[in-house]
């Protein structure tokens, strides 16, 4: 009997130090990745990292992270959402490697390497119906703080407008705001909304609706069938051509943000998202890349 | 082994069980009020009913357009869903002939097992144009209150159902023989057999029309307001959680845990009204 307890323990005990071993491994995924980098830097590329924040470009990261893992097979490269802040808020804590932020870094985020990878618009849509093409800015601010409450002020329909709005915090928000200069609280909506995707279907379903969206998933949606049209700002085509040669002036940085350190896996991604190859994927998306 | 070695082993099991579900509730509650314990400190609680807005940007958090919004859809569709399930339980139960009530009873089991998310994208492509041809913009409590009741109904209905089913077969003979109507039979014997059971339907509908996220999200426009009409849109407590999740940092975030937080007590505040209403039954018995 004490014999079979004294095994147990000792096996308990092992099985613990396996668990302990393994969650030491797990936790720190950039020591592990510094490790192997050491060891094999000669060759190619290998490791793991980690990128988490904006909603808007973890698709498209998703997309550069597939077709760089296909060219250095060693690696393997995690891409999560969950917003801006907290892009943000895992590289300072350093749960992540990379952040994604969809704006220009504010003055309280220098501490960061910023590495602006493309350009995103954003653009007034309306219903395809509407006999309307072009949009002023003064319009936008009348609109938006219900000083225009009706589609006679307009285009001349009979029917009232439907204001689609963005919840507090998204970036999509903050850049819209800050280019009208309004404040958050003078605006005066129907319809508060979270993504891109539910103010087009929104829009597309209403035809007196009017809401401001990412210019990539409007052209998007256009090219899956959707009902709406992007309208000019002040006689300016919104579209990816436009952004491309920053004709368009309602725009926003896309961002990956990382820590000021040596990594070669995270420069060598970094430096991929803007080379010539990463270009057409970016376009896809509706996004005018940079080049650096 | 000996039966009674199994027998403790099994109650030690269930036990087991038990505490588990116990802990994990406490450990959720512990979590709730932790996390929105930040914004307690910075703020007194009531600033949730005192403040101008909902800017939790600007560091303003009025949460009570939302708490209405939540009780007023909840409410609303209750009301309608209660009456709709209860009567087409008693009409397949007692009135119906045997094919209809089991197709009646099929339907509402596949009904209940639709996923919500399917009756709110429902909802904009048809709910909402609707009432938008009629009172713009279409997206408000009236378009969120009637996706609730097609959510809550078939819950109401199947519930009520096996509770008429499970009345004391004695009395309805009884009531027969006496030669009682159909209609008095119902009125007087059977609802008071199956009140209880009914309020317990209600109050399980109710905890999942409140709880009810995505669906709600989709419909009500999710402005924050005290609506002034049916017509009006309304964010609710779940879908300022859903909506603002993503993006809350620090205070706001905190401000988004004590929604989750009032929303608790707000179930909880229900489940004890019904155990109350429950209660003089069980004191005659």
């Amino acid at each position: 009997m004490k014999t079979q307890w004294r095994l147990f323990f000792i096996a308990l005990l092992l099985v613990g130090i396996g668990i302990g071993m393994g969650v030491a491994a797990c936790s720190n995924p950039s020591n592990e990745n510094h490790q192997t980098l050491s060891a094999d830097t000669s060759n190619a590329l290998a490791g793991k990292l980690i990128i988490t924040g904006s909603s808007t470009i973890a698709p498209v990261t998703t997309e550069l992270a597939r077709l760089f893992e296909s060219r250095f097979p060693a690696t393997k490269i995690d891409v999560q959402t969950g917003g801006s802040s907290r892009g943000i808020s895992d590289v300072r804590r350093s749960i992540a490697d990379i952040g994604m932020v969809s704006r220009k870094l504010k003055n309280s985020e220098q501490e960061f390497q910023g590495h602006l990878f493309a350009t995103d618009g954003i653009s007034i849509i309306v219903h395809q119906s509407k006999s309307i093409e072009n949009i002023t800015t003064q319009q936008v601010r009348d609109i938006f703080q219900g000083k225009i409450r009706h589609w006679q002020q307009l285009t001349g329909d009979a029917s009232p407008l439907t204001v689609i709005h963005k919840a507090e915090g998204r970036s999509t928000l903050e850049v819209f705001l800050n280019y009208f200069a309004l404040k958050n609280p003078q605006i005066k909506a129907d319809i508060i909304i979270g993504d891109n995707e539910q103010a087009i279907k929104l829009v597309a379903n209403n035809p007196n609706a009017i809401a401001y969206v990412s210019i990539g998933a409007a052209e998007y949606a256009i090219m899956q069938g959707s009902t709406i049209k992007l309208l000019t700002l002040n006689g300016i085509v919104a579209s990816t051509d436009n952004l491309l040669h920053e004709r368009f002036p309602l725009r926003r940085e896309l961002n990956f943000i990382s820590r000021n350190d040596n990594n070669p896996l995270k420069k060598a991604f970094l430096d991929f998202t803007t080379s010539i190859d990463a270009q057409p994927i970016i376009k896809e998306f509706g996004f005018a890349p940079t080049l650096h | 082994m000996p039966p009674r070695c199994i027998d403790n082993l099994f109650l030690r099991f269930i036990q087991l069980v038990s505490l588990v579900s116990i802990v994990s509730l406490l450990f959720i509650i512990f979590f709730l009020v932790k996390e929105s314990y930040l914004i307690v400190q910075e703020k007194p609680i009531l600033t949730v009913f005192t403040d101008p807005a909902w800017h939790p940007l600007d560091g303003q958090f009025l949460l009570l357009p939302m708490m209405v919004g939540s009780l007023l859809i909840m409410l609303g569709a209750m009301l309608i869903a209660l009456p709709i399930g209860l009567l087409t339980a008693i009409l397949c139960r007692y009135y119906a002939p045997r094919w209809f009530a089991t197709i009646i009873q099929r339907l509402m089991e596949v009904f209940a097992g639709i996923p919500a998310v399917v009756y709110g994208f429902w909802g904009v492509m048809v709910i909402v144009p609707a009432i938008a041809a009629w009172q713009a913009p279409g997206t408000s409590l009236l378009a969120g209150i009637l996706v609730l009741t097609f959510i809550v109904t078939p819950g109401v209905t199947i519930i009520s159902y096996h509770n008429l089913s499970q009345v004391n077969q004695t009395l309805l003979h009884s009531a027969i023989a006496l030669g009682l109507s159909r209609y008095n039979i119902i009125r007087h014997i059977i609802f008071p057999e199956v009140k209880h059971g009914l309020i317990t339907a209600t109050t399980l509908q109710s905890g999942r029309a409140i709880g009810e996220t995505l669906a709600v999200l989709m419909v009500c426009g999710n402005v924050v307001q005290l609506p002034g009409s049916v017509f009006e849109p309304i964010r609710t407590l779940t879908s300022n959680i859903a909506l603002e999740m993503a993006y809350a940092m620090d205070t706001h975030r905190s401000a988004l845990f004590l929604s989750g937080l009032l929303l608790l007590l707000i179930v909880l505040v229900l489940a004890f009204i019904a155990e109350s209403m429950q209660k003089p039954k069980a004191e005659s018995q």
